[in-house]
């Protein structure tokens, strides 16, 4: 007699459950639409359906559902809420129907999650029965097994009472030697060091020493995952004999590989042990036909053990023999890997396999070319860097586009690394640089544009060669096509605008930077090149004027000259004029740039070719043809007015004074300037900048400072400085002040006492005329000396001096301060178990920790040693310096009377460039000596200690 | 450890996923497509090794075999030996190709259970616990049988064998 059926909303109906979808329903319904619209549509009606499902009473149902749930939350990322899934999974935990306790098992394995974690309490009971072995059933293994895998599960590791609660349950089954109860135990103590290290510490341990190999196999496993990276090694040390007795009889490669990545980990922390372990692993490596196993026995030599000299050619030999397996790329990347393991110490062992590396970069496979690249410039020096790079450079060529790149960024790091250590010889490099830049699939424009003129800022030896290279970019009209290498052609551009007195042709150099194709540049490089032709013009004035000297005659031919030339240009179409006087000027003006055809010439040119831009809507370009149009007028409408008024002998030396005012603007040189240089420019006088600013208040609201670069330019006038700080007076705020607060450490400090006028730090500047030129050159290169004292130079060319900043060294040596090796949980549970337990364990563990407390010190006494002797290495030889160019002035402040020296004698400190820097850093220091509250040093040295 | 495996159709479909490292369920899916973007962007005949940092974390690599219309994948740290994380890729497919006479992908679409099964046989909690495939198949194959034991001992379920004896 059939009941009737309960409501559906209770639980599913009889219908519903003998027509349940089974799993392989749901497959077949979800692949009859592959499309993803279907696909979403069968995974929303199949989760409402088992939403229904699983809520039923019985079993059957009940996993049916459970095992959909699972499938569409791992496969389909449906969006399961975790809770039904979880519940209902732990719910059939207790089922001793297998199937159903297996699919429930795996339901709860898969997909428990954190959030779900306040159900795993109610499996811990369940658990604790599943794996507790006097249950007595037939299939209890299989039990126990599902058990363990739970308890390895992700989910199950994010329990913390779960360990405590279980721990006590795996040491039988660890007792046995289960491989499966080792591996969970592992991921347990892993989870939960501080409970679970006490309770399986020992037996773990006990398994190493097992019969069983697999036993001995899955706790060698076990360890090498605890003794992983970012745990410490250290309190594995004691095991070393167990794992010295396997590694030396087990038969297992999988064991040996575990056994050999311990080793690797334990012998950088005890000493005694490469030696003892070096030959066993020689042996393997000769004896093993496993490649697994030679290439862990490979890694374990070059990263342990590199100073077994014998060891580390047997395993650079089995490396190789893998870099030449034609047919296996795996084995051919990995040995390259091998080869980079060494360090960089033993740098010149890897460099006699440079052929063979060199020939990877030409190999099919991208990961091996990325991986020889990575290696090849991993053996970089300044003794091999040119025929690197020159080798790299010709296998870009070779190459395609993306793999090319790749090589002309790593050349450029390598070679640009702290400011260019590496070269020597700059000609080349600047060669080096515009051959990159003419490769042919080159993107790297913008940092080869970088470069060339940060090499013309900070080497000056390497300018001839700039402008030359610079020349040959400019001059090509092909690569005005390029876009990729427009930064490259604007660096050119100031280059040979900048260094304009040491160009050959500046004619030719006019007629570059005006050809046609230009109007192919986007905008920023058209001013560019714009203000180049107006250095490049205005320096041909001064030579010319120059060469005229007083003869007025002369002067009176050209002004006449001049004026005839403009009335033409006034008077019929421009092009036309211009087009013939082009082809005549061309032929005649080579010969003497310098002539008045030439100037003619030039100035004809300018006038055809930019005065078009005057009309230009891009500001940029407007402004500066506007500039050069301007300048070009000046000098003609001097003439005007001479014309005029007859027989006037001032005229010609207005236009002298004219072509000299607009030269000096440009003559000052251009440097580097240290990103802290704004903390050496005093206030000036009558400024206080302690004033309160509230009342202007509502004047400055925005916070308006921009991150400082480690280079920029700066205009050498003293007008600048005083119309940028002024209204800083005048118009102060509040939230000026408040912006004081938050960044006051990029203030001028205010206890300032040196009463220097207010100028602009020179950061290498050396004014060309000035009579204190030698002792400048003197200075430079006792600081050039400085910068390189530590580096062995074996260069039979002497280095020019680079010019680097304070900042730069400072910056770089902070980088890699961050790593300070930091206690974790395990090691410090194992310890206390080791400690509280076992004699044996205890004294190698104490003297373990001497070790490392020993390392410890060494490494950061090491650290502030070396950065005693860093600043020991510095502090005299600034002193010196700061004294010896001291000296030089008060020398040369006798000869001159004082009010004028009064204004020199700043300048010329900071014109010393970068002893300037250090001096000024010196100050800082000594100040901060005196001054308690600001440390930076000692507080890095103490967190070492720490 | 090893910290995931993945089997990925060359359709990007996932057809296996264990993950033995905790991966947020939300972003499983991010994982696969990024992990298969990898893949299909290395060409065939390349060394079956990549460097997964930016995906599973620092010092983790991954290496894969591309079969029919499958990749296998496996995902791991430091702790293992790459050559022998391609030996046991192979094993695994080996092993199915036991369990299933000839495996293809359908045999993998429609054995979820089976597959996690023989996957639990090998590895546990991101350490390999068997690598014989002899062994594993003759494990596999007990289960099935004590499963198929328990289940003919209750064919029709509870609830329906408790309404008609009502």
């Amino acid at each position: 007699m059939a009941s009737t059926p309960p409501a559906p909303a209770v639980a599913p109906s009889l219908v519903d459950t003998l027509f349940q979808r089974s799993l392989n329903d749901l497959v077949k319904s979800l692949r009859a639409d592959p499309s993803a619209a279907g696909e979403a549509a069968a995974v929303a009606r199949a989760l409402s359906e088992i939403h229904r499902e699983i809520r039923a009473p019985d079993a059957a149902t009940k996993s049916v559902a459970l095992q959909k749930l699972a499938y569409l939350s791992s496969l389909h990322f449906a969006p399961v809420g975790s809770h039904p899934l979880a519940f209902a999974a732990i719910e059939l935990l207790a089922s001793p129907h297998l199937p159903h306790k297996r699919l429930a098992y795996l339901a709860a394995s898969l997909s428990l999650h954190p959030a779900s974690l306040s159900l795993l309490p109610l499996a811990t009971h369940q658990l604790h029965k599943d794996l507790s072995p006097s249950a007595g059933a037939a299939h209890q293994q299989h039990v126990s097994a599902l058990a363990l895998q739970l308890l390895a599960s992700p989910a199950a590791a994010a329990a913390p009472d779960l360990p405590v609660h279980l721990a006590h349950d795996l040491v039988p089954h660890l007792a046995r030697g289960s491989p499966r109860a080792i591996a969970a135990a592992a991921r347990v103590i892993a989870a939960s060091p501080s409970a679970a290290v006490p309770v399986l510490f020992k037996p773990l341990a006990a398994c190493l020493a097992s019969p069983d190999p697999r036993a001995s196999t899955a706790a060698a496993a076990a360890f090498c995952d605890l003794s992983a990276p970012p745990a410490d090694a250290t309190p594995f040390l004691p095991l070393a004999p167990d794992l010295y007795n396997l590694l030396t009889t087990s038969r297992s490669n999988w064991a040996l590989i575990k056994v050999l990545k311990v080793f690797a980990r334990l012998a950088p922390l005890e000493p005694r042990l490469a030696a003892r372990i070096v030959d066993p692993v020689c042996q393997l490596l000769t004896r093993s036909s496993a490649m697994s196993l030679t290439f862990e026995c490979i890694r374990t030599v070059l990263t342990a053990l590199p100073a077994h000299d014998a060891a580390v050619r047997l395993a650079i030999g089995k490396a190789k023999e893998f870099n030449a397996a034609a047919d296996d790329p795996n084995l051919r990347y990995l040995g390259l890997l091998a080869l980079g393991m060494l360090g960089p110490a033993y740098a010149s062992t890897v460099n006699d396999c440079r052929d063979a590396i060199a020939k990877s970069l030409g190999d099919a496979d991208t990961n091996i070319r990325q991986e020889a690249l990575h290696l090849i410039m991993g053996m970089v020096n300044e003794n091999n860097v040119v025929d690197i790079a020159g080798m790299l450079i010709s296998h870009v060529a070779k190459s395609d586009p993306e793999f090319a790149n790749d090589i002309l960024g790593a050349v450029l790091a390598a070679c640009g690394h702290n400011v260019y250590e590496m070269v020597v010889d700059f000609d080349w490099y600047v060669s080096l640089l515009v051959d990159m830049a003419r490769t042919l699939h080159c993107a790297q424009g913008d940092e080869i544009g970088r470069q060339l003129v940060d090499v013309g800022l900070r080497v000056q030896d390497a300018r001839p060669e700039l402008v030359r290279s610079a020349r040959t970019l400019l001059i090509d009209p092909a690569l005005l096509g390029n876009h990729f290498l427009f930064p490259v052609l604007s660096a050119a551009a100031w280059i040979s605008g900048e260094y304009v007195d040491l160009t050959k042709d500046p004619v030719e150099l006019v007629e570059a930077l005006l050809q046609p194709r230009t109007n192919l540049l986007p905008i920023s490089v058209r001013a560019v090149y714009i203000h180049a032709v107006f250095k490049v013009i205005t320096w041909c004035f001064s030579v010319y004027v120059g060469r005229l000297g007083d003869s007025g005659m002369a002067m009176d031919v050209m002004f006449d000259r001049l004026a005839a030339d403009q009335t033409v240009s006034l008077d019929s179409n421009v092009a036309l004029g211009s087009g013939e006087e082009q082809d005549i000027g061309a032929s005649t003006v080579r010969k003497d740039p310098f002539s008045h055809e030439s100037i003619l010439y030039m100035i004809d040119l300018i006038q055809t070719t930019v005065g078009p831009l005057i009309n230009c809507n891009e500001v940029e370009v407007q402004e500066r043809a506007h500039n050069l149009i301007g300048f070009v007028h000046l000098v003609r409408e001097i003439q005007e007015l001479n014309k005029r008024k007859v027989a006037d002998g001032d005229e010609p030396s207005r236009l002298k004074e004219l072509v000299k005012t607009m030269r000096t603007v440009f003559c000052q040189e251009l440097g580097p300037v240290s990103v802290n240089a704004q903390m050496k420019v005093a206030p000036p006088d009558g400024l206080i900048l302690n004033e309160n600013l509230v009342e202007l208040a509502g004047m400055v609201s925005e916070d308006d400072t921009t991150p400082s670069t480690s280079i920029f330019f700066y205009p050498c006038s003293r007008h600048s400085v005083d119309t940028r700080d002024e209204p800083a007076v005048s118009i102060g705020s509040s939230s000026l002040s408040e912006h004081r607060k938050r960044h006051g450490l990029f203030y001028l400090q205010t206890g300032k006492t040196e009463d220097e006028p207010s100028d602009y730090p020179q950061a290498n500047d050396s004014l060309p005329s000035s009579s204190n030129n030698s002792v400048i050159n003197d200075d430079k290169s006792k600081t050039a000396e400085l910068v390189f004292a530590g580096k062995k130079s074996t260069a039979t060319k002497s280095r020019p001096k680079v010019v680097k900043l304070d900042t730069e060294d400072f910056l770089s040596s902070m980088m890699p301060s961050a790593n300070v090796p930091k206690e974790d949980p395990l090691a410090g549970a194992l310890r206390d178990v080791l400690l509280g337990s076992d004699a044996k364990a205890l004294s190698s563990q104490r003297a373990s920790d001497i070790n490392l407390e020993g390392m410890l010190n060494k490494t950061s006494s090491n650290e502030s040693s070396s950065q005693q002797i860093e600043n020991l290495g510095s502090y005299p030889a600034s002193r010196s310096s700061r004294t010896t160019s001291k000296q030089q002035n008060h020398d040369k402040e006798k000869g001159t009377n004082p009010r004028e020296s009064d204004g020199k004698e700043p300048r010329k400190h900071r014109s010393s460039g970068r002893s300037g820097h250090r001096q000024g850093k010196h100050k800082h220091r000594e100040k901060s000596s005196t001054q308690p509250d600001t440390i930076p040093q000692a507080s890095v040295i103490q967190d070492f200690l720490l | 450890m090893i910290q995931a495996v993945m089997v990925i159709s060359t359709q990007a479909k996932p057809r296996l996923l264990k993950f033995y490292n905790f991966q947020a369920p939300e972003k499983h899916q991010d994982l696969v497509r990024s992990v298969f973007q990898l893949l299909s962007a290395s060409p065939d005949s390349v060394s079956n090794f990549v460097k997964v940092d930016t995906i599973f974390g620092p010092g983790t690599k991954m290496v894969y075999k591309h079969l029919a219309t499958l990749y296998f994948v496996f995902v791991f740290d430091s702790s293992e030996n790459e050559l022998a994380m391609l030996d046991l890729v192979q094993v695994f497919v080996e092993i199915l190709d036991r369990c299933f006479k000839n495996v293809c992908e359908l045999d993998i679409v429609f054995n979820f259970n089976k597959l996690h099964t023989i996957l639990d046989e090998m590895i546990l909690g991101g350490q390999v616990i068997e690598t014989s495939s002899e062994q594993v198949v003759k494990y596999v194959e007990e289960i099935e049988r004590l499963e198929k034991q328990s289940s003919t001992t209750s064919f029709i379920p509870k609830s329906i064998t408790e309404r008609f004896t009502r």
